[in-house]
């Protein structure tokens, strides 16, 4: 029982030690598992992620990453373990108070609000950042406009970070897959989070697309100074832009390290890219 | 400094632009107001069509309502004549308290519609709590229940007023009347159980009507371009995706559908206002299905369209009187083909066509003019 404080306290899981040691880690996380009936989906899944690090979550199809993300976000409820988000625990809260904890998201399969524009889905992302209540937002007064506007410009802002104000009014839906995937970037970045997840942001693209976004991937980190997790199965993108890996089979850990150790490491060369050679 | 240019012009083009399609929604319905007001200020109106004008106004402030549920939240409710009936009979009892108190007409029904939104939004707050943690067609038939009950629990309603005040009893055996009410001298009964309000004034009018039109409509569109509507609109495109950002769906979904609820409560309580007779059983699962039809027909989340389908489809049957027995054979099939007319991919690209031609001719024809006024 004790051991869950313990685990906390324990800076092991990191998979860069040596990554913004002067400051304390945006997400802790200690043996993490989540069970599916008789089924154990994630299982003492351990990490601790720096302020500022690009970490990577890989892993065969089924080895359970997008459920980690999905215990992160508190989509799924925890069986084991703890979730320790900028010093505060998350067990308990719904989505949505996570994600004005800190943690904000893409998805597998694009999720965006497609009937609404490109602009729109971004201020729904600064949601929990403008200030206009109920009364306001019926009777519209000058708090209105002037919210209005900052929250546009904003969301400007934001776009055009990925180069998308020309687009700003169009309907998400009718974007093209790409650029949808920048969009539900720009848009979990509008919730200011500390970390973002990030679940397969290369799947479908090209290699130019991909190499575009690795350096995106960069910028986000350098500008808003935040950390990212990502899901992917480009190595190339893995590789290029973490820091730190972390390889996941079975639910389970079976590997951390910088991309060389991984790499190298016999274990993920066996379970998962052995596999890809011998097909 | 040219970015923030372009972010100026981007926003007022933005806010003009939707600005421009909220101010035809408002212009149709001032024009309509005053063409109808023309026509039965000279008489041109008969008895008939003139009686048919406030639940036109009610009908259409429901349709509205109902849009705000299923097209803007995007739930179906299948129970909306509940609310209305809820606003309808506290309404009537309003305004017979009120009777002695005010003389004006006009803040008297004011203050009934008020009243008639507020009971019908704590209706629908409760209601809300157990059927908002539902999802589609679950939350449809529950609402259809809440529907059902709400008319039966009103069929049961005993009220009466006398010096003493308000005496409510609640007829569930069936051996309550309005006797059991125990009024005083000089003591009326408004509601007597399953023979409705009787003897209520008739303090409603075509104006108010069209008042609580406009109002009902500055409600919603300026929701749906807030903060607030914005969250309302994503919840409904993607729950998940909204609760990702950050926005808690129940309390969203919770507001969309109290505040829809006050909307068709203040409806009911103009329509309870326009007749000295009420009886609940008027406000059944038909009633519901009716105003879906409305929305749906109209367009959903197309206030405009509901407008239009509400006072169309509500006229209609009237009109259509003299085929008797054909009567409703006709409306299905119109209901059919404008079906066919909005959903069929042809032909909606068809009319799109036109549009644009008359749009372009009509432009045209402006620069023309402009450009000749110029010189």
């Amino acid at each position: 029982m004790n051991k869950k404080t313990k685990m906390v306290e324990v800076p092991s899981h990191a998979i860069i030690p040596e990554r913004d040691l002067d400051k304390s880690p945006i997400l802790e996380i200690s043996h993490l598992g989540i069970d599916f009936g008789g089924l154990t989906a994630v299982d003492d899944f351990s990490i601790t992620v720096g302020r500022t690090e690009i970490c990577g979550l890989i892993g065969p199809n089924g080895a359970g990453k997008t459920t980690v993300f999905n215990l992160l976000t508190n989509v799924y409820t925890p069986t084991r373990g703890a979730i320790i988000l900028d010093g505060k625990s998350t067990a308990g809260k719904s989505t949505a108070q996570v994600n004005r904890m800190g943690i904000a998201r893409t998805f597998q399969n694009i999720r965006l609000f497609s009937n609404m524009s490109v602009i729109d889905n971004v201020k729904v992302g600064m949601h929990n950042s403008i200030k206009e209540g109920f009364v306001s937002s019926i009777f519209h007064g000058m708090g209105y406009f002037k919210a209005e506007k900052a929250a546009a410009e904003r969301a400007l802002e934001l776009l055009d970070f990925f180069g998308m104000t020309d687009v700003a009014n169009d309907e998400a839906g009718s974007l093209p897959y790409g650029a949808q995937r920048r969009l539900e970037i720009v848009r979990a970045l509008a919730t200011n989070p500390g970390i973002i997840l990030l679940d397969e942001p290369a799947a479908g693209m090209n290699p130019s697309e991909t190499a575009e976004l690795m350096e995106n991937i960069r910028r986000i980190r350098d500008t808003f100074q935040i950390a990212v997790m990502l899901i992917e199965h480009d190595m190339n993108l893995v590789m290029g832009v973490c820091e730190g890996i972390c390889v996941l089979n079975y639910g389970k850990i079976i590997a951390k390290g910088t991309p060389e150790e991984i790499k190298a490491n016999p274990t993920v060369i066996e379970a998962y890219l052995g596999k890809r050679k011998e097909a | 400094m040219s970015n923030k240019k372009n972010t100026a012009m981007t926003f007022g083009s933005h806010v003009k632009e939707l600005a421009k399609s909220d101010f035809i929604t408002y212009g149709v319905v001032i024009a309509a107001f005053i063409i109808v007001s023309i026509f039965s200020s000279s008489g041109l109106l008969g008895r008939k069509a003139a009686g048919l004008l406030v639940p036109v106004c009610c009908y259409i402030v429901m349709a509205l309502s109902l849009n705000l549920t299923v097209g803007i939240m995007g739930e179906l409710s299948l129970g909306h004549a509940g609310f209305m009936s809820v606003g309808a009979f506290s309404g009537v009892i309003a305004s017979m308290l009120l009777g002695e108190v005010i003389d004006n007409n006009v803040i008297r029904l004011a203050v009934a519609i008020l009243v008639g939104a507020f009971f019908a939004a704590i209706v629908g707050f409760l209601i809300g709590i157990p059927v908002l943690r539902l999802r589609g067609d679950y939350l449809a038939i529950v609402t259809l229940a809440f529907g059902e009950i709400i008319k039966d629990l009103i069929n049961c309603l005993v009220v009466g007023i006398d010096k003493n005040g308000l005496h409510i009893i609640f007829n569930f055996k069936g051996d309550k009347s309005a006797a059991d009410l125990n009024l005083a001298e000089g003591g009326k009964a408004i509601i007597k159980g399953a023979q409705g309000a009787t003897g209520t004034d008739k303090i409603a009018t075509f104006a108010a009507g069209f008042v609580l039109i406009l109002i009902a409509l500055f409600i919603i569109q300026s929701l749906v371009r807030s903060r607030v509507g914005r969250a309302i609109i994503a919840c409904r495109d993607n729950r998940i995706a909204a609760e990702s950002v950050g926005i808690d769906v129940m309390k969203y979904k919770m507001f969309a559908f109290v505040l829809s609820a006050a909307i068709a409560g203040s409806a009911g309580a103009l329509y309870g206002a326009n007749y000295s007779n009420l009886v609940a059983t008027k406000f059944d699962f038909n009633t519901s299905i009716l105003i879906l039809v409305f929305v749906v027909l109209g367009g959903l989340g197309n206030m405009l369209g509901s407008v239009i389908a509400a006072t169309v489809l509500y006229i209609l049957p009237e009109a259509l009187r003299e085929f008797a027995n054909y009567r409703m054979l006709i409306y299905a099939i119109v209901l059919i083909l404008v079906m066919i007319l909005t959903n069929n991919p042809r032909l909606v690209a068809l009319r799109e066509k036109l549009f644009s031609k008359v749009s372009s001719v009509f432009k045209k024809g402006k620069k023309k003019s402009e450009s000749e006024g110029g010189k």
